[in-house]
């Protein structure tokens, strides 16, 4: 029998393995991207069985925007890094501070 | 004969192993290309887990969007830029301990936190949207289209911006290039093109012979 706590745990591995992942690959920002993509992918599992277990739509509701806004965040994002690549032609996050945060 | 539910959990488990399994690779993999695939099935697979909580809508919606649009997207930017591979890995061993860490760390924490709840473990009990006698769209279309209406068209809203955006940062104008200017073409009056101007009439005879006397002395 599924129960909700196989789902939150393999949302909270999904989660762990993201955060691991922008922490090794500091040197290609297409990379970050897609652990965060994957970090969303996390907790939208969390919705989805919250939802289906508690018998309430808001979840599966919250997941659909989330899913919208991820898009919309995901194109900007691309958009930014092809930018970045044309003026500086490296997408290295080392290479990436000449604002001097 | 299987158990249904037995049958449930060993497919949750299959689809759980390959989930974890992608998302270890798309962090891991050398090439950004085979990173962008195995992200595409860590989403099928979640896809597939997803059905199994009968959330069907969303389930192919993650389908559709992500893997036919998003990852699409990234597939794209990742072969049309030109990244050395090899330099791309130098720091990877060196901040390795580092997420290790802090992933496990948090892993336990997270873990812990859900091993208080584990001892009243939650079972799916009957799907909401068959008991309300609707389908799993249906039941997620009446609320979206009723009580989150407005929260719906913002959503349309930011994603116009996100169009808006991707083009406006990436639009790029060519120096030197010949082109046309539609608006302008479109704008144009008449007396912009051609220039009326008043004079007296004159006769075809002395206007030609009048030049020739002015240049001889």
């Amino acid at each position: 029998m599924i129960t909700l706590s196989h789902y939150i745990v393999l949302g909270a591995i999904l989660f762990c393995i993201s955060v691991a992942g922008l922490f090794i690959n500091r040197k290609n920002v297409i990379v970050l991207l897609m652990a965060i993509e994957l970090m969303l992918l996390a907790v939208n599992i969390n919705f989805v069985a919250f939802s289906r277990f508690n018998h309430d739509v808001a979840g599966q509701v919250f997941v659909f925007f989330i899913l919208t806004v991820a898009a919309a965040e995901s194109a900007i994002g691309l958009a930014i890094l092809v930018l970045l690549f044309r003026n500086r032609s490296t997408v290295n996050v080392a290479e990436i501070d000449s604002m001097k945060g | 004969m299987i158990d249904p539910s037995l049958f449930q959990l060993v497919c949750f488990y299959a689809f759980a192993t390959v989930t974890v399994v992608a998302a270890l690779s798309v962090i891991t993999l050398r090439n950004s290309v085979q990173a962008v695939l195995a992200l595409v099935l860590t989403f099928f697979s979640t896809a597939c887990i997803w059905m199994l909580a009968e959330a069907e809508f969303l389930a192919i919606a993650l389908i559709v969007v992500y893997v036919g649009a998003v990852m699409v997207l990234f597939l794209f930017v990742v072969m049309m830029l030109d990244i050395d591979q090899e330099k791309i890995r130098e720091g990877f061993v060196k901040f390795l301990p580092v997420g290790l860490i802090v992933a496990v760390v948090m892993l336990v924490e997270m873990l812990g936190l859900i091993g208080v709840r584990v001892m009243h473990a939650q079972t799916m009990g009957e799907n909401p949207a068959t008991a309300a006698g609707m389908s799993n769209t249906e039941w997620l279309g009446m609320a979206l289209y009723t009580q989150y209406l407005l929260p719906f068209e913002i959503a349309a809203l930011i994603l116009t911006v996100g169009v808006i955006a991707a083009v406006a940062l990436t639009l790029r104008q060519r120096t030197g290039a010949r082109k046309q200017h539609p608006s302008e073409q479109v704008a144009v009056k008449a007396r912009d093109r051609v220039r009326i101007i008043k004079m007296a009439a004159e006769r075809p005879a002395e206007s030609q012979s009048a030049p020739a006397q002015e240049s001889k002395p």
